[in-house]
């Protein structure tokens, strides 16, 4: 279907291509035309060039000529001639990747001249040099209005070409006006470019030509046909803005369009015997918006639809031409664009198969663009075309498969869904680019989602997507995956869970065995392997530990993946070794064990440690410590931790001062100059990072000496830093950061307490680099069950699954509902389930959320360790997760720890007002009452039964790590009886110290003691749905 | 719209370049070279089109024909058709031929500020503005003869002179 031009071209081209000495001859030519522009200087340059063996020597040849320009084009007198020679060269030079910037001035300078030629070559050099904000440009809009005026048409046209791509939306005032007489100039040919320049302004900046959008209307009336179509353009960017506005111009777009569909125009508007064929094409365009959604419009437009059909149908025994195909194809567009009358619907099909059974790839490649159309109005055409499809779909042309494939997409029911992403996973294979990888991944994963129909396929398809996108893929997806396996397909179905792992670990354990997978793929194979490598019993501990080894061993560099690795290894000794069996590290692993003991990243360290730990530790302990397949367990926390109150009574009793809320502490002390801290309180509320160094403790100057309970303070506040860290919680981290961060805030937390417990009348400041991930942290770790010292490590594990909540979040308004019914099927948990237990149930993985939902909690990520960067945890900060209230109670749950602290240490002077712990304790309360779900709830509970079992492991006494021992048992002085409530209870006494005010609001104290009564029997709150969740732990 | 034309041989040397949002020099190299390498690995009979959105962003598309020794390439967005570019390349090269009798690359890098008022003439500011082959012929050919006018350098005269031969 090539015309007859072409062929004539292409013999052309052969010819000129046959050889050097054709060239040469070319070459010839060329001198002999002397045309424009060339001098013999810059035909040797380009031979020059051209003949370059290397791309060093073109780059020479460049550079040698950049530096002759700019020698000569500095010259004084350069002959106009030859300036506009050199300005030729320098565009030339540009093209070429070079910078000529030392030449645009002259260029600038070329489009004042009164030569046409040298004012044409000036305006072509600064259009290509010159963006529209750059400084010259200043330079250039007096020309361009001069010779916007100018009397020789060719002139104006040449200004109005420049004004397109010069002038910006502060210059648009300065040639407005002119553009638009021209709009009234006698030549159509000038009329046609002050119509696009107008048009550009309009893109430039929709304000600037607001005025004259009306103008437009009254171009599409132009006697010139060539204006007329100008304008088309720019009312289909108008139209496309607002299609309310131009509905009235419906019947003249139509009227336009039938008049030259019939051959109105004069012949030399006919392209290959079609008449006006890009006015046609883009008529139809405008139909398409202004049709849309709109049957009354629509029903105008179906006669001239019809007409421009029948007119471009190919006649008898002839093909159809390019052009005529292409206006075809744009009815199409518009058929299924405007409410379209069945017998529209029905020829569209009809020239859709025709363009799907055609040879020719372009009109293939058009009639799968115009399927994925026609099946949105119809979906069973899609099953006539199927062959087609599947034939497109194994084309090698690249960019006809992606088409199909995009096509396939649209289509995928859980019906195809297998046959579909098999394919997609296929045609990944033999990608190599990143940008489509990660685009078909995100589709697959998206697919998978929305109608895997197992979770076997699931895991299978997912693994498959990690193999070949690796680090493509968006972590979440691993976090998804993994709390697929933990939570398993329901509730109930313990079994098939099981098999489920098993499966699981079986294809990872063979896929270890490929040479190179992905860190994400690594990270969730040992997470698996950890969790459930040996719960089936078909492998021993010892071989799991050893591909552990293995994996960690093969990738050195990856601290994330040895975290995993290591946390991993953890996980399987410490289930051993619960399970009663001895556990002696293979060699490999002691030596793994003892590298990462003197790592250089303190959270691998600290990990080996824990390890190392553990592996001290009797079997009593460890099972309580970590729960086999304790990975689905959810914990509540209440973050009031109402059950210290009666810690906070009894010191208040003993004289303590009362909590007062940081911000009231400051307002309250602004005055005071005893009040030493305030300078620093008042620092701090922003929570930013601070990077000066850190101040010398002794800004914390006592300010009344006070006698706080020496023994009991320091204790728990050391406490801090040694307790270990759960097992579980270490698998967050992934982002280096964190893992640096984390181990870091303890340490220094450390330096700063022991400093200031020395001054015990100050708030205690944590240093100020990590104050504002501590604050955070604590904000959104749980403070229920845990001890202190679970702070620090809580964070790695809430703000991860934080994380992954936003994302889902962010993510529900995409979700349609019948892709959350059809997850929720595939998947077995269905949210109304969670809704009416009142708990949040274990959260199917990969779908996602109900909206309704929103509120709950999110599910313990123990088991789902998302990797928490560190800008996440400032994400957080900024609360888009947390109701406002909520935000505000656990705005600054460490300020309020401080406070609390405060309190016995400045003993000697309680005499702080009542009114300010008042209103905080009313913030408090009333996010109590009011709200108490929410309170629970919107707090990501992270803490997993590692929490709450690490707290009962340092409380019991046993010296969990090499660290300064401050005390431990003195845990036991602590005015709760359990030891583990008086962990715990260090944590919570830092936010309920506000409920344990004396000034209380009446109803929510009930509620609250009673919570606290709750509470310090379990250490948590134990609104989950099993209760018994703990019993094993209390005996 | 259309956002950028261009003309490369087949050994991905830039012959002309007409982009018509900004970008930096840096970046059209850059631009160049993955549109080249698009284009050099696929094969003759393929579809002329290739999405293009790791290169000029979503919804863009190449369009492009390959000429012996030269791709002709135009990148355009959804408010432009496929195939109507297709043609509109044609009417380029078309217009080339006539202006250049048997156009050939040297004709286009030895004449480039000539393709680039041709090209001026077919497209403005990314929106087609003429597709008449004829018109355009016209519009040039105006030019170039007051351009004559305007530049007494006998070389030139000759030139047009040899270009209102083949004309005629």
């Amino acid at each position: 279907m090539e015309s007859w031009a072409t062929d004539i071209v292409k013999k052309a081209f052969k010819q000129g291509s046959q050889g050097t000495v054709d060239q040469l001859k070319t070459i010839g030519r060329e001198l002999a035309m002397g045309s424009q522009g060339s001098s013999k200087d810059f035909l040797d340059l380009v031979k020059a060039i051209g003949e370059a063996k290397s791309k060093a020597e073109e780059e020479r040849i460049v550079l040698a000529e950049i530096e002759l320009l700019k020698k000569r084009i500095m010259e004084p007198d350069v002959p106009r001639k030859k300036m506009k020679e050199y300005i030729i060269r320098l565009v030339y030079v540009e093209m070429l990747g070079h910078d000529a910037s030392f030449g645009y001035i002259y260029a600038v300078k070329m489009t004042h001249d009164d030569n046409l030629l040298c004012k044409k070559s000036g305006y072509l050099a600064t259009t290509l040099f010159l963006n529209e904000d750059h400084d010259l440009i200043i330079l250039i809009v007096n020309t361009i209005q001069k010779d916007l005026k100018s009397d020789n048409y060719l002139v104006v046209s040449a200004a109005l070409t420049a004004v397109c791509k010069l002038i910006n939306e502060e210059t648009i005032p300065a040639v407005l006006p002119q553009v638009i007489d021209l709009l009234g100039h006698p030549k159509e040919h000038v009329r046609k470019k002050a119509v696009m320049a107008l048009h550009r302004f309009y893109q430039r900046s929709p304000s600037s030509v607001s005025h004259l959008l009306t103008k437009f209307r009254q171009i599409l009336c132009d006697k010139d046909p060539s204006v007329m179509s100008a304008a088309l353009c720019a009312l289909f960017d108008l139209v496309s803005s607002d299609v309310k506005a131009f509905k009235n111009l419906t019947a003249s777009f139509v009227s336009i369009l039938k008049q030259v569909a019939e051959h109105r125009l004069p012949k030399a508007y006919d392209y290959h015997r079609t008449p006006a064929p890009f006015v046609q094409i883009k008529i139809l365009k405008i139909l398409a918006l202004l049709g849309a959604g709109d049957r009354h419009t629509s029903e105008n437009m179906y006669s001239v639809l019809l007409e421009v059909l029948k007119r471009c149908e190919p006649g008898k025994g002839e093909p159809a031409t390019n052009i005529s195909n292409a206006i075809l194809y744009e009815c199409i567009c518009t058929i299924t664009a405007i409410v379209a009358s069945p017998k529209l619907l029905g020829m569209a099909a009809e020239i859709t198969s025709r363009f799907l059974k055609s040879d020719n790839h372009n009109y293939k490649y058009m009639g799968i663009d115009a399927l994925g159309r026609v099946i949105q109005i119809n979906p069973d055409f899609a099953e006539q075309h199927q062959l087609a499809v599947i034939d497109c779909l194994e084309d090698q042309d690249d960019t006809l498969k992606r088409k199909t494939l995009d096509l396939l997409y649209k289509m995928t029911k859980s019906t195809n869904v297998e046959v579909i992403v098999d394919h997609m996973i296929s045609y990944m294979r033999t990608l190599s680019d990143a940008h489509n990888k990660t685009e078909i991944a995100s589709r697959i994963v998206e697919l998978a989602e929305r109608f895997a129909p197992s979770n076997q396929w699931f895991i299978q398809t997912m693994n498959q997507v990690f193999e070949l996108a690796g680090d493509l893929v968006p972590a979440k997806v691993a976090h998804d995956l993994m709390r697929l396996l933990a939570k398993g397909a329901g509730e109930d179905d313990e079994e098939a869970d099981s098999l489920l792992r098993s499966s699981a670990v079986e294809s990872y354990l063979q896929l270890l065995g490929e040479p190179k997978l992905p860190s994400i793929l690594l990270q969730v194979v040992c997470w698996v392997l950890g969790e459930f490598g040996t719960a089936g019993g078909t492998h021993s501990a010892d071989d799991i530990i050893g591909k552990l080894c293995d994996v960690a061993e093969a990738h050195p560099g990856d601290t994330v993946v040895k975290g995993y690795a290591i946390t991993a290894i953890t996980k399987i000794c410490a289930f051993e070794i619960a399970a009663g069996r001895q556990v002696q590290l293979l060699p490999e692993c002691r030596s793994f064990m003892d590298d990462l003991l003197a790592s250089h990243s303190t959270d691998l360290q600290q990990r080996a440690y824990e390890l190392q730990v553990f592996l001290g530790l009797g079997p009593d302990i460890v099972q309580k410590v970590l729960h086999v397949n304790g990975s689905g367990e959810e914990i509540e926390i209440d973050t009031d931790l109402p059950f210290l109150q009666e810690f906070v009574d009894s010191s208040l009793a003993n004289g303590a001062r009362p909590y007062v809320h940081e911000n009231e502490r400051f307002e309250m002390s602004s005055g005071m100059s005893s009040f030493v801290s305030t300078s620093r309180t008042q620092q701090e509320p922003s929570h930013a990072l601070r990077f000066e160094a850190y101040e010398t403790p002794t800004v914390h100057t006592p300010s009344a000496s006070s006698s706080a309970p020496p023994s009991l303070l320091p204790d728990f506040q050391e406490k801090k830093p040694e307790s270990p860290r759960s097992l579980r919680n270490q698998l967050a981290a992934d982002n280096s950061q964190v893992d640096l961060l984390g181990p870091e805030i303890t340490r220094l937390r450390l330096d700063g307490v022991q400093k200031k417990w020395g001054r015990p009348s100050a708030p205690s400041q944590p240093p100020p680099v990590t104050t504002s991930n501590f604050d955070q942290e604590i904000e959104r770790s749980g403070n229920g069950g845990s001890g202190v010292s679970e702070r620090a490590s809580s964070n790695r594990e809430s703000t991860p699954a934080v994380h992954v909540y936003t994302e889902k979040k962010k993510a529900q308004p995409e979700i349609p509902a019948e892709k959350q019914r059809l997850a929720a099927s595939l998947f077995g948990g269905s949210s109304g389930k969670r809704d009416a237990n009142g708990v949040k149930g274990s959260k199917p993985a990969p779908n996602r959320p109900a909206a309704g939902n929103s509120k709950e909690k999110i599910p313990s990520t123990a088991q789902a360790p998302a990797p928490a960067p560190l800008m996440d945890l400032m994400d957080m900060g900024g609360g888009d997760l947390f109701s406002a209230p909520v935000a505000k109670a656990s705005y600054d749950p460490f300020k309020e720890l401080e406070g609390l602290l405060d309190g016995p240490s400045t003993a000697a002077s309680t005499s702080t007002p009542a009114a300010p712990q008042k209103s905080s304790s009313i913030d408090f309360m009333s996010l109590y009452d009011s709200t108490p779900v929410v309170s629970h709830n919107t707090v990501p509970s992270t803490n997993d039964h590692d929490f709450l079992s690490l707290g009962l492991t340092s409380s019991s006494g046993i010296e969990p790590m090499n660290r300064p021992e401050a005390g431990l048992l003195d845990l036991n002085e602590f005015p709760a009886n359990s030891p583990l409530a008086g962990l715990a209870g260090l944590e919570q006494s830092s936010s309920s110290s506000s409920t344990s005010l004396p000034e209380r609001k009446g109803p929510s104290l009930q509620d609250s003691l009673q919570k606290d009564a709750t509470t310090r029997q379990v250490g948590v709150t134990p609104t989950g749905a099993n209760p018994a969740l703990f019993q094993d732990l209390f005996g | 719209m259309i956002l950028a034309s261009l003309i490369m041989n087949t050994q991905g040397k830039p012959r002309l370049t007409k982009f018509y949002e900004h970008l930096s020099v840096e970046r059209q190299q850059e631009v160049l070279r993955a549109v080249y390498s698009v284009l050099s690995s696929r094969a003759d009979n393929l579809c002329s089109f290739v999405e293009s959105d790791d290169i000029f962003g979503p919804d863009t598309k190449l369009v492009y024909k390959h000429f012996a020794t030269l791709y002709f390439v135009f990148v355009i967005d959804n408010a432009e058709s496929e195939l109507g570019i297709l043609d509109l390349i044609q009417v380029f090269v078309e217009t080339l031929d006539r202006c250049f009798k048997n156009v050939c690359e040297l004709d286009i890098v030895h004449n480039f500020n000539k393709v680039h008022t041709i090209l001026d003439e077919i497209v403005m500011g990314g929106q087609v503005v003429e597709t008449s082959s004829a018109e355009v012929m016209k519009a040039v050919q105006d030019i170039w003869k007051l351009e004559r006018v305007g530049d007494l350098n006998p070389a030139n005269v000759k030139g047009i002179g040899h270009y209102r031969n083949s004309r005629s």
